[in-house]
């Protein structure tokens, strides 16, 4: 099908972008990467929306070291996630994570910030930048905000963006001399989204697990976190699987997917031992 | 609508070498400004939604879903598409052996399928077929069952390594 939009703007800055947001009375889209919004337009999921196209904006692009953090802005591609040095040395769990985000074509424009505005909960970056522990930083009229990652996913596409505020990068703590990040993920094709995932990171305060496409949103799986931390392997897949009530849908039903973070958290385990699953 | 947003816009880009202006309305997807507009009808539109990947055109160097970008979006943008590729030659080799391969029946996907492998091997070396398949994995071909795709995409990786061109 074809997209009815109810305009185009393109900003020339961050302020230029919050000013069009501000005038569209409520129907201002943010235009990023337009991988998933496009897709939707196109079949008319939403109608009449107001885009502000952001992707003119550099300030918005490219990662670096702030401090003792590092820093993606909103704008980088999935692509370019995927290459850079600093992300593969300090935030490996994004690196692999593209690996798995869609294909070529498609990582070439979407960005890691419209994919985390989107909060799709069978994304894959959603799950790994809570598992990181990131934190999310947006700019509204009355300026800059930051939103713990643990504090920022609410339901399917629901995040505590306010109405006006635009994501604008994401920091995260550099991962640490024996820190070890994983995800693991099964999709019936190679890019589609995954029917289930797990992404796993064990650091010196302790293993944090976040699971794909099982529930409304990301969240830590405390229980099975405890027991991985108390060396109980088998017990924290017990625990994952008893604390998650999945989605039965065309794909796969809720028992299956239980059934798979289990198996996935095996092998997630095995992979961050150093192990063959 | 406020003033500052408009539901047509003006376009300056190139496609296939060529300069182009064109005012196109918000809504419209590249593919279909590049079908309807310019009448260059290489690029397929199916699904409209990236998953078939028959609308990949070349942007600023990267193979794009073509019904995942704006025209307004092409504005200032480098656009190639099959017509253009062929016309210059950039993918005769993987056309002949796309042809001596047997690689497309009724051809839809093939437009797509080509930038994605010119892609693909703009990397350099000769990537191995689990590589080919994965790159190809957002590109949907219907008849042949994708393996004499690529063996044609691998035997080309192989020729131009063994030219010193890749």
């Amino acid at each position: 099908m074809k997209a009815s939009v109810g305009g185009y703007a393109r900003a020339t800055d961050l302020r230029h972008a919050l000013d069009l947001l501000a005038a569209s009375d409520g129907m201002g889209r943010v235009l990023a990467g337009g991988q998933s919004l496009i897709a939707a337009l196109n079949m008319r999921l939403s109608s009449g929306d107001l885009l502000i196209d952001i992707n003119s904006i550099d300030a918005l692009k490219g990662v670096s070291l702030d401090g003792n953090r590092l820093r993606i802005g909103a704008l980088t591609r999935h692509a370019e996630i995927a290459n850079d040095p600093l992300v593969a040395q300090h935030a490996p769990l994004l690196r692999k994570a593209t690996d798995l985000i869609a294909h070529a074509a498609i990582r070439n424009r979407g960005t890691i910030g419209g994919a985390l505005a989107h909060a799709d909960p069978a994304a894959e970056f959603p799950a790994c930048i809570l598992a990181l522990d990131a934190t999310i930083h947006v700019e509204g009229p009355d300026g800059p905000r930051d939103i713990p990652a643990s504090d920022f996913f609410v339901d399917v596409f629901v995040t505590t963006i306010n109405d006006g505020e635009i994501l604008t990068a994401i920091s995260l703590p550099m991962a640490e001399a024996e820190e070890r990040q994983v995800i693991h993920e099964l999709a019936r094709r190679s890019g589609d989204y995954a029917l289930a995932g797990v992404c796993l990171v064990r650091r010196a305060a302790g293993h944090r697990i976040v699971c794909i496409s099982v529930g409304p949103r990301p969240e830590l799986a405390t229980a099975a976190m405890a027991r991985l931390d108390a060396g109980d392997t088998d017990g924290a897949v017990a625990a994952l699987r008893d604390a998650l009530d999945p989605p039965s849908d065309t794909q796969a039903t809720a028992a299956y997917r239980r059934h798979l973070v289990g198996v996935l958290l095996h092998r997630a385990i095995a992979d961050l031992n150093g192990e063959t699953a | 609508m406020t003033a500052a947003f408009s539901d047509r816009i003006d376009i300056a880009l190139t496609v296939n070498g060529e300069s182009v202006e064109a005012r196109v309305p918000a809504g419209r997807h590249l593919v279909d400004f590049l079908r309807l507009d310019l009448g260059l009808t290489g690029a397929h539109t199916s699904c409209e939604h990236g998953v078939c990947g028959a609308c990949t055109v070349r942007v600023d160097g990267q193979a794009v879903r073509g019904c995942l970008m704006l025209a307004a979006q092409a504005d200032g943008a480098e656009v190639w598409t099959i017509e253009g590729l062929s016309d210059t030659g950039a993918v005769a080799d993987l056309q002949a052996a796309f042809v001596a391969r047997n690689a497309l029946q009724c051809g839809f996907c093939t437009p797509g399928m080509l930038v994605a492998a010119a892609d693909l091997l703009a990397v350099g070396g000769v990537p191995d077929r689990a590589t080919i398949r994965e790159h190809l994995s957002g590109n949907y071909c219907r008849c042949t069952g994708y393996e004499a795709i690529i063996d044609a995409i691998q035997t080309v990786a192989l020729a131009r390594s063994e030219k010193g061109v890749a």
